[in-house]
């Protein structure tokens, strides 16, 4: 293929690699569905009702069977719901051949909302068991009933049912709060949908999208499936020293991808090549590093050299950073506040109740000179907890307990008011930091990831810093997660198990809650009488272009306390057989410049302390001597850190590392397991292992989710 | 327990909801992304598709299952593409948009600006013929004879014009370069 071809292609590849917006796929298929429904209803009318009660059952059998956290009892309840249900569908069915004549009739003229709520109206009146609106009363039987209520209204775009909220009032978020499953969420949904402001589909197809409602919410259940986002990169090529001497990137410590990857394989599937960030992978370790002794420079470099394991004529350098741990009498204040995202797609086994254990955890981490306040978003967002010393841990926990989850996700407007109480708090030498938890599953006021970009950017200058946890799958929007926290001075993490929970927020609680220092880039100059060849392993979204490295005003990844953060490198030596690309024919060598001497390269990296503006560097030349002679004799945290990346390679695709196979995986990592206090190397090869007979893809069309249960 | 896509197609055209919504879930995407690759902006794309969509629930029925369904698809895709772009907006005015489709990465951006633009403008260049081509073989990697099936042309009209189209991009990359 010629240049311009392969400009050509990368260019439409790149101009459309934009997942299509949800909502516009939603409207398509209801809007297509409608049309179908149309079309098949002459010739089955009486069929059609009668599919459309399996479907319903089906979607109930679900809402039953599939949920764990409910009871038998409940279940039982649940069965002689159907038969209510089947009441329902009969009274329903009847309303709505009313309905679609007044429909066709008045289609122009009159607004679909009121249409959608006299239809509701009229229902509540054919109705003679009230339940469906009963708030107090826990009954399983409200559900179909309420179901019902939204087969009537036409399915409002996101957006709209988020203006127009709640109708009937708070009892539909407290039935949402208490059964568990998708079903619930949608109650308050398309409850508040009934009100929606005029929406011209609505009008075009009201008809039709009456007939599709109740397929909308069976689909709804296996649609969360496949359906999280990631951001597409390619991997690092291999480049050449002649051309590209230095390469620089900005320090990554997330962790979000390693959990996010061990949820899938835990669950059966091969996570999505996207999904896989290789640097995320190493660097979820806590690696035995030398450990910096002051303050001031808060890090120190470990650098080795080490042959390839997947190709011997490569070698691996590896560059280890450790930061300052500081000692419990140096932990400073903490101004904290939660930001917890309880809306309708929170409502999840691994997602709201694993929030509220993993805030609970962190609350015990904190003392009396600490503060925390809790924001949550659902439709509206709301100030749950004004900020509230530590001490007063009961009053903490209670509001904790009180988060039900509901509603439509208006994530940006939370995020203003968590910032906002983060600053009416803010204390110069306290740690200021907002911990968003959420799915990032964002659907009203400010979606655009831009945008929010640009008001986190704002709030970092003012010195609040942000975290965020990741929870769930299915919908789990990474794109935008690591969008807020790589520009909002923040680090990501995905917490899929309350262990996971505690490794962050007890165990590195000092490295998510204090900075030591921020803005870290790391450059390496390779120098070309060496080294024909390097390849930066992973990192992709992490690049920085050379002139980034002095420029004080480039953002870039932030350290805490006690973090460890390794680069590895792939190089191919001047001569040797390891080089992937040819020398030149027609090229003259190039002197060999005498400041050389031994080194094969130069590290610098550069840094800002946490209250500081100007940055501070440190080098470090890499010399032959740091070399090991085999891989057996190279450091074992080079080792086990070199398995991880081959590991997050082969997921990848496995284009740089030959025959290296899961099992050459697991044999590496054995022999470089150490002491492993907290098993996170045994589980990493337990995770190879799953990975050796995952399927490539996640199942789909199941209607359960294929969420890890716990 | 999945099913093709010619089960799914059948059981849908002779009324079959789920397997409907199913087929439509399953390959939305796609018609989204080449409609997206055709139009050069997402609001036209979501149009398109969507048509694409309710087209569809008609034209299932036509389907015979001598061809794949996804190239028969792209058929549908393209026509419905074509049908969008005759009553409207010119060639300039939908790829104009091209220019401001990435703008919000970060540390590329100038250079995927320079891509884009750069885009925008050999699309520009290419009569609708080419282009198409030069969409499917491309962008959506079909083969030739694919390519001519969704065309409805020979196998040999595709091969001559993605020469064509390496010409004019290859002359354009000169103009660019000479300026």
């Amino acid at each position: 293929m010629t240049d311009e071809m392969k400009t050509f292609q990368k260019a439409l590849g790149d101009a459309a690699k934009d997942a299509p917006p949800k909502d516009a796929k939603a409207k398509a298929l209801a809007m297509a569905m409608a049309a179908f429904d149309e079309k098949f209803e002459s010739r089955a009318q009486e069929s059609a009702a009668a599919g459309r009660l399996r479907g319903w059952a089906s979607a109930l059998h679900d809402t039953i069977l599939g949920r764990q956290s409910m009871t038998i009892n409940q279940a039982l309840a649940g069965g002689a719901s159907i038969a209510v249900l089947a009441l329902g569908i009969a009274t329903a069915t009847y309303v709505q051949r009313d309905i679609s004549r007044f429909g066709t009739d008045l289609d122009a003229p009159s607004p679909p909302a009121a249409d959608a709520k006299s239809m509701m109206e009229t229902l509540r009146d054919a109705e003679t068991k009230p339940e469906g609106r009963n708030a107090g009363a826990p009954d399983p039987a409200t559900e179909p009933n309420a179901t019902i209520a939204h087969d009537m209204a036409a399915p409002p775009p996101r957006e709209e049912m988020a203006k127009a909220r709640q109708p009937y009032g708070a009892p539909q978020a407290k039935i949402g709060a208490r059964a568990p499953g998708i079903a619930m969420g949608e109650v308050d949904n398309f409850a508040s949908g009934s009100a929606a402001k005029s929406a011209p589909v609505a009008r075009k197809r009201g008809i039709g999208m009456l007939r599709s409602m109740p397929d909308q919410a069976q689909s709804q259940i296996y649609r969360d499936q496949g359906r999280d986002k990631f951001e597409r990169f390619d991997e690092n090529p291999v480049k050449l020293v002649a051309e590209a001497p230095v390469s620089t990137f900005s320090i990554d410590v997330d962790t979000a991808s390693y959990s996010f990857v061990r949820a899938a394989l835990n669950a059966g599937h091969l996570p999505q090549k996207a999904a896989v960030r290789v640097e995320e992978l190493i660097n979820y370790f806590p690696y035995d590093y030398a450990r910096p002794k002051s303050r001031s420079i808060p890090f120190e470099p470990s650098i080795s050299l080490m042959p390839a394991p997947w190709n011997a004529d490569k070698q691996l350098l590896h560059i280890g950073i450790a930061g300052y741990e500081m000692e419990p009498a140096q932990k400073p204040k903490s101004n904290l506040v939660f930001l917890i995202d309880s809306s309708g797609s929170m409502n999840a086994p691994n997602k709201l109740p694993l929030v509220k254990s993993a805030m609970k955890l962190l609350l015990e981490t904190l003392d009396e000179n600490d503060t925390v306040a809790i924001v949550t978003y659902a439709g509206g967002a709301g100030t749950l907890l004004e900020p509230t010393s530590a001490k007063q841990k009961a009053k903490i926990l209670s509001a904790l307990d009180g988060l039900g989850a509901g509603g439509s996700t208006a994530g940006a407007e939370g995020i203003r008011q968590a910032y906002q109480l983060a600053e009416q708090g803010f204390e110069k030498d306290a740690v200021n930091r907002v911990i968003l938890s959420t799915d990032g599953d964002f659907n009203v006021g400010i979606t655009d990831s831009g945008e929010l970009k640009s008001f986190v950017e704002r709030k970092r200058e003012a010195g609040i810093f942000l975290s965020v946890l990741g929870f769930g799958m299915g919908n789990y929007n990474d794109a935008l997660m690591q969008t807020l926290a790589q520009n909002g001075n923040g680090t990501a993490a995905y917490i899929d198990t309350l262990n996971e929970a505690r490794k962050v927020l007890v165990e590195e609680a000092g490295s998510t809650l204090f900075t030591i220092a921020k803005d870290v880039k790391i450059q390496v100059e390779f120098n070309p009488d060496r080294i024909a060849e390097y390849r930066l392993i992973g990192y992709e979204t992490r690049a920085l272009k050379r002139q980034d490295f002095n420029n004080d005003k480039v953002d870039a990844g932030d350290i805490g306390a006690g973090h460890r953060v390794t680069a590895i490198y792939e190089l191919s030596r001047k001569g040797g057989t390891g080089q992937a690309v040819d020398d030149l024919r027609y090229r003259r060598a190039p002197k060999p410049s005498s400041a050389a001497g031994d080194e094969i390269a130069f590290l610098k990296i550069r840094y800002k302390l946490p209250q500081e503006a100007a940055s501070k560097l440190i080098t470090q030349p890499v010399t032959g001597a740091q070399a090991s002679p085999t891989v057996k004799a190279a450091p074992r945290e080079a080792r086990f850190a070199s398995a991880v990346a081959a590991f997050g390679q082969i997921l990848k695709g496995g284009r740089n590392t030959d025959a290296f196979s899961y099992d050459d995986v697991i044999a590496l990592a054995q022999g470089a397991k150490g002491d492993d206090a907290f098993g996170y190397r045994a589980e990493f090869i337990t995770l190879v292992r799953l990975a050796k007979s995952a399927a490539a893809l996640e199942p789909l069309a199941s209607p359960a989710p294929a969420q890890p249960r716990r | 327990m999945t099913m093709t896509d010619l089960e799914l197609v059948e059981q849908a055209s002779q009324g079959d909801r789920d397997a409907f919504q199913r087929l439509l879930e399953r390959h939305y995407d796609t018609i989204y992304r080449f409609a997206h690759r055709f139009a050069g902006n997402a609001h036209d794309a979501e149009d398109i598709a969507q048509d694409v969509c309710l087209k569809l629930v008609d034209a299932l029925g036509t389907f015979r299952g001598n061809a794949r369904f996804s190239t028969w698809l792209y058929r549908v895709v393209l026509n419905a593409a074509r049908d969008f772009a005759r009553k409207g907006t010119t060639r300039a005015a939908a790829h104009k948009v091209y220019g401001e489709v990435r703008e919000l990465d970060r540390a590329d951006a100038v250079e995927n600006q320079a891509r884009a633009s750069w885009l925008s403008e050999a699309l520009g260049a290419l009569e609708p013929g080419l282009r198409e081509t030069a969409l499917l073989v491309v962008a959506e990697e079909l083969s030739h004879a694919q390519a001519a099936e969704i065309l409805d042309c020979a196998e040999t009209t595709v091969s001559w014009r993605m020469g064509e189209v390496r010409k004019k991009l290859k002359s354009l990359a000169e103009m660019v370069h000479d300026r």
